[in-house]
């Protein structure tokens, strides 16, 4: 026999794997309209530290001269990306999964504690529930980031009609460099992510397909059935 | 959470069925992907993407035209903000074989006859000098000054106002080498002008000598340079960006 506990919502894992290809292409497509004024790099003291992007990863990732197709791609797919966001966001409101992802008053404190301990410079994680602080914070983030990736996304999509909006964001060119900032940020959660789900191991994956997860042989003994003798151990 | 006690049969049954309907999902969305890829593209002006793609454009292009109000206005700059150094982009249809000097601009009337006007004919009209953010599809954008005749006065003047009850309107270069599509409402917002003037001076030759649109609510690629002829339609004029794969609407 083996116990098993629900983890992920069937909902969650369809929005969470409909996310990611969709993403893909945002990502992916967007990179296509990039390449055609591609302004933004890293300079500290005049000197150009990280230039987004080198020839060399265009030509690998075969993107140049496809803006046509890039713009095609993303006005398309945009949508699927907004309204599966939107979907996460309200079941997770509805079904009160929000409580176990909203960051709490310990969080922010909590999630260095879980780095320091997942670099192993810590020997003990603080206590958790189904998420823990560092997780809370970034699965979080992610979606406050995907809300600021539609408003600068509308604001240079129709800076006229939505002129209100790309001037709170600090006007048009401002509007385009957050939309990138925000994209490499997704980049980035998105190599730590996949660290930490190949440091969490086989069962934690599995979870996130089937939904449940299974408790651990030893757990499974402390609760043995009633009708056999504990005491004797 | 919720626990459950199975046995090890089923959990091997539960998750063998979740991992297939995982990996089965995943294979359909890979073939779905190559279908939209291997679609040909539609034939006519709104050409060169697969047709899936253009069909969400158009679906696009059909919802902000439902919500484009003209009365919202593309900011404007004092002419102190204007670019001295004006950045240059495309010269299709700007030949070295322009004869300025016969220059006209014909205006194709729904009754089939040309009208040819000077270029006095379009500068007796209020001039409107505007300096706005003129962007590009490539992403960038720059703030320009450009001084002409608004468009709708141009029709209202010259008694054309049943050509402007058509659904597009057409602009093509004395070669005829590249062409533009604007849906009307866009053309007849009041910020749309016949320009003639960049800087305070005639257009240079390389931004559409001697008269080039200049509309703020669409990307640049609808700005064309060197206006030869305009006619109209309700059905999408021919236009060079849209037959390789832009978005028609264009518009912002």
């Amino acid at each position: 026999m083996k116990k098993i506990i629900k983890k992920h919502p069937l909902a969650l894992r369809w929005f969470h794997w409909i996310n990611f290809p969709i993403l893909a292409i945002m990502i992916w497509s967007g990179l296509l309209i990039y390449w055609a004024n591609d302004i933004y790099g890293v300079k500290i003291g005049g000197r150009e530290l990280i230039k987004f992007f080198p020839d060399s990863f265009y030509k690998a990732l075969n993107i140049p001269f496809r803006l046509a197709e890039g713009m095609a791609y993303h006005f398309v797919f945009m949508w699927l990306f907004f309204i599966n966001g939107l979907l996460y966001v309200l079941y997770t409101l509805i079904s009160g999964e929000w409580r176990l992802l909203v960051p709490n008053r310990n969080s922010f404190k909590e999630s260095w504690q879980v780095v320091l301990h997942d670099l192993h410079l810590r020997k003990e994680a603080p206590a958790q529930l189904k998420y823990n602080a560092a997780q809370r914070v970034s699965y979080s983030a992610i979606i406050v980031m995907g809300f600021g990736s539609v408003l600068t996304g509308l604001s240079i999509y129709k800076p006229v009609q939505f002129g209100w909006l790309a001037s709170l964001l600090g006007g048009y060119e401002m509007a385009r460099s957050e939309h990138f900032i925000l994209t490499i940020g997704y980049c980035l959660f998105f190599i730590v992510h996949i660290l930490q789900v190949i440091r969490a191991g086989w069962r934690n994956f599995s979870s996130m397909v089937t939904g449940f997860d299974v408790v651990p042989a030893e757990e499974n003994d402390v609760q043995a059935p009633a009708n056999l003798p504990s005491s004797n151990l | 959470m919720k626990e459950t006690i199975i046995t090890e049969r089923k959990l091997t049954e539960k998750t063998v069925i979740a991992f297939t309907v995982f990996i089965l999902l995943f294979i359909a969305a890979i073939f779905v992907w190559k279908w939209i890829r291997n679609q040909p593209a539609e034939s006519g002006t709104l050409s060169g993407i697969p047709s899936p793609l253009r069909k969400g454009l158009t679906i696009d292009e059909k919802l902000f035209r439902a919500s484009f109000n003209p009365n919202v206005l593309v900011k404007t700059y004092p002419i102190s903000a204007a670019a001295k150094k004006v950045r240059v982009n495309g010269d299709v249809g700007m030949g070295n074989d322009f004869d300025a000097g016969n220059w006209k601009l014909g205006v194709v009337k729904d009754n089939g006859d040309t009208a040819f006007f000077s270029m006095d004919d379009i500068k007796k009209l209020p001039k409107t000098d505007e300096v706005f953010d003129f962007k590009c599809i490539e992403g960038w954008s720059q703030k320009t000054w450009w001084g002409g005749t608004k468009f709708s006065d141009f029709l209202k003047y010259y008694h054309l106002d049943k050509e402007a009850t058509n659904s597009f309107v057409g602009m093509i270069t004395p070669d005829k080498k590249y062409y533009v599509g604007i849906d009307m409402p866009s053309a007849l917002q009041t910020q749309t002008i016949l320009a003639y003037e960049m800087n305070g001076k005639p257009l240079p030759m390389d931004q559409g000598y001697p008269l080039r649109l200049i509309i703020p609510v669409k990307y640049g690629i609808k700005h064309i340079k060197r206006i030869g002829t305009i006619y109209f339609s309700n059905t999408r004029p021919r236009d060079y960006w849209a037959e390789r794969g832009y978005d028609y609407y264009s518009g912002h």
